[in-house]
């Protein structure tokens, strides 16, 4: 067989490969499972890095450049690993009525960084999300894994603090 | 699975909850969860076991019950309907069960908000446990998939979907029965049905509430579509922004899988149908029919040109059905109860009810369901409670993104498809956002066509480029730089875009800009002519606190 076809093996001995693999298997090692794998890989390892990329793109026989190109496509997906805790600010509607641009403004000269970075200490990592579906709630912020309904500035400030003096 | 095992589950069911002469529905849907509903669930749990009567009081997780900004909501079966409790009022609750109610914690249900509403989609949210199958077979679930299989062809089906007169519930209002009796005469090898749950709409949540508070009710809709156009495989394509419905949708699956109720030869008839589920990974324009089928099929969510529409080539070149969560939602009581029962419901071409998740600058911000035809007022005023702190009402925006925003003359207009798109607005997945004074319509105009300008997936040029046109133009209103020149430009990319633009993302992204300036255009002129914003929200950016 050859080298080519056949099955690539893993960019190193991380358990979390397994799972990794165990996707592609489910999707039958089929192209239409690009996006379920890269969903395994986001899951187990936090962000998408080229050595993934590559990996999934050859176990699946996709070109490197559709993997890429969904990979960027889709804003769920990132290709840069997070701070230790991430900030999440909904900017949907209802919440950018409701101040939330205020708190990102806050937000960001506090931090001194923009959505979609990481604060040099890699402590927090700001982001923003179109709609969290918290509409009742607004202004909601995530903080990790955490939804926070009604924040006020001065909350997320508060709460920013812990995380950068911690 | 036959009819006979289904009843028996249902009476099993039935009987052991007739044990239970006390119960308490606490909310556990996502709204109320990140108020820590949970630890209420848990404390009310501990409490009973401490007492000791937990073999006739229940404490059960349910579904949204719609006024999410009181949450956590806990319900009675004393009748009584508590808001905002904490974790430290699970005693008093308990206690309140045989005797009077406790006075802080109670929510009043005899306002509008509760008593103008009519229930079909959320009729067992709230009120079962959306993780427990049991429960929803208990309260007439799948009924009407055993009735569609024993005693209907797929063509009485579709004949009774048809006349019931129910309409696509994402936004575009295109008729079901239409739709599904096309897709049952396309010629394919095999059919596909995909439940389109990717709700990107800003200010929009519905389906996720449907989908956390009653999965088996949009699966059972599924069944019962894919039995009508003949399809057996369907994927359900959700937010992966959603995990708690992710979570509910896998464990629905199982349990029907557990059942026979999907696989193979379902109550023993010929048809057969599994269900898998894809997660979006964040694109607004996988809403549109033909880029969510590129994202099913793994690609980069980019739509294409339609015909052939997804009912002849959809699905790796199959004849697919996709619809809405809440248009699945509607089926299964249409089949329940006939076509005509639900056509009895709504206007003379808006049929049965419709959710919509009321946000923004109004009292009472939740989830409600309303027959078709009620008016903006009663919306806003009686079912919303008005604009709080006695601000003056400006607009209410219908439609997301592709929406429109529809100022006080258009209050006493009844919410069906018709009048909302005559207006200049669409009905859309059903997100409906109060605004108040507060609020510069030039700033909102901006952040609709940012939102486009970010979700333009990039393959025609109107759209790509108009966006980012519009866009500039729009901020330079807001930043009192913008001539009469620009305005006539932006009047003409509005066109421009409409007509040319592949998709409906592209083709809708104006109607923001195109309904303010109809409406608003006094604000338009202030920015440009007068360089103040009247709303005080754009030039030198504000440094305004929240509340």
């Amino acid at each position: 067989m050859p080298s080519y076809l056949a099955k690539p093996t893993p960019p190193n001995q991380d358990k979390r490969w397994k799972l990794v693999d165990a996707t592609i298997r489910r999707q039958g090692q089929q192209q239409r499972g690009l996006i379920e794998t890269l969903h395994t890989v986001q899951e187990a390892f936090g962000y998408l890095d080229v050595q993934a990329l590559r990996y999934v793109a050859m176990s699946l026989r996709v070109p490197l450049s559709r993997a890429y190109g969904v990979a960027t496509f889709y804003h769920f997906f990132t290709l840069k690993p997070a701070g230790e805790h991430t900030c999440v600010i909904c900017m949907g509607t209802a919440c950018y009525i409701k101040g939330a641009p205020q708190l990102l403004d806050a937000v960001q000269r506090d931090l001194g960084i923009v959505p979609g970075e990481t604060t040099p200490d890699k402590k927090v990592s700001l982001l923003t999300a179109r709609c969290l579906g918290s509409c009742g709630l607004a202004p909601a912020v995530v903080y990790d894994q955490e939804v926070a309904g009604k924040v006020a500035t001065s909350a997320i400030r508060e709460h920013l603090k812990k995380w950068t003096h911690a | 699975m036959t009819p006979e095992e289904l009843d028996q589950i249902a009476e099993t069911e039935r009987e052991a909850q007739s044990q239970f002469t006390q119960r308490v529905n606490v909310c556990v849907a996502a709204g109320c969860l990140s108020c820590q509903s949970q630890s209420v669930k848990d404390a009310l749990d501990q409490e009973v076991t401490r007492r000791g009567t937990k073999d006739h009081c229940q404490v059960k997780g349910v579904g949204c019950m719609g006024l999410c900004s009181e949450g956590p909501l806990v319900s009675t079966s004393a009748g009584v309907l508590y808001k905002k409790v904490e974790a430290g009022d699970g005693a008093a609750i308990l206690d309140s069960l045989d005797g009077a109610p406790v006075a802080r914690l109670v929510c009043p249900t005899d306002v509008p908000f509760f008593q103008r509403q009519m229930k079909i989609v959320l009729e067992n949210s709230g009120v079962i446990d959306p993780e427990r199958v049991e429960d929803y077979i208990a309260s007439n679930g799948y009924t009407a998939l055993i009735k569609a299989l024993t005693e209907m062809t797929s063509r009485e089906v579709i004949e009774q979907v048809t006349k019931s007169g129910l309409r696509g519930r994402g936004g575009a209002g295109y008729p079901t029965g239409l739709k599904w009796s096309t897709v049952s005469k396309a010629v394919g090898t095999q059919k596909y049905v995909i439940c389109n749950a990717d709700e990107g709409d800003p200010g929009a949540f519905m389906d996720r509430s449907v989908l956390e508070g009653d999965p088996h009710r949009v699966l059972e809709g599924m069944l019962i579509g894919a039995y009508a156009v003949g399809a057996s495989e369907g994927y359900i394509y959700v937010r992966a922004e959603y995990p708690l419905a992710i979570k509910r949708l896998r464990n629905a699956i199982r349990q029907a899988e557990r059942l026979g109720l999907l696989g193979s030869n379902i109550c023993g008839t010929r048809f057969s149908f599994r269900v898998d589920l894809r997660l979006g990974a964040g694109a607004f324009v996988c809403g549109e029919e033909t880029a969510l089928i590129a994202s099913v099929e793994g690609k980069r969510g980019m739509p294409r040109p339609r015909p052939p529409y997804p009912a002849m080539e959809g699905l790796f070149g199959q004849p697919t059905l996709i619809n809405n969560v809440e248009t699945f939602a509607n089926v299964a009581p249409i089949i329940r109860n006939g076509g005509e029962w639900y056509a009895g419901i709504g206007t003379e071409k808006s049929k049965g009810t419709k959710v919509f998740a009321l946000a923004g600058r109004v009292e009472n911000t939740g989830l409600v369901e309303v027959p078709m035809g009620i008016s903006l007022r009663e919306m806003v005023f009686e079912i919303g409670g008005g604009i709080p702190e006695g601000r003056k009402f400006k607009a209410v925006q219908t439609g997301g993104p592709s929406g429109g925003c529809l100022p006080s003359e258009c209050l006493d207009m009844p919410v069906d498809y018709e009048s909302l798109a005559r207006a200049g607005s669409i009905m859309g997945s059903g997100g409906m956002i109060v605004m108040d004074e507060s609020s510069c319509m030039v700033d909102v105009a901006k952040y609709f066509m940012d939102f486009c300008m970010t979700e333009s997936c990039g393959k025609c040029i109107p759209c790509r480029v108009g966006t980012y046109q519009m866009h500039r133009i729009l901020s330079a209103i807001g930043n009192m730089t913008a001539t009469q020149q620009d305005m006539k430009l932006l009047e003409e990319l509005c066109d421009l875009l409409r007509h040319t633009s592949l998709c409906g993302l592209g083709q809708s992204a104006p109607n923001p800009v195109v309904s303010t300036l109809r409406s608003f255009a006094e604000e338009y002129r202030a920015h440009i002519e007068d360089h103040k914003c009247p709303a005080g929200i754009c030039g030198a950016q504000p440094a305004g606190e929240t509340a």
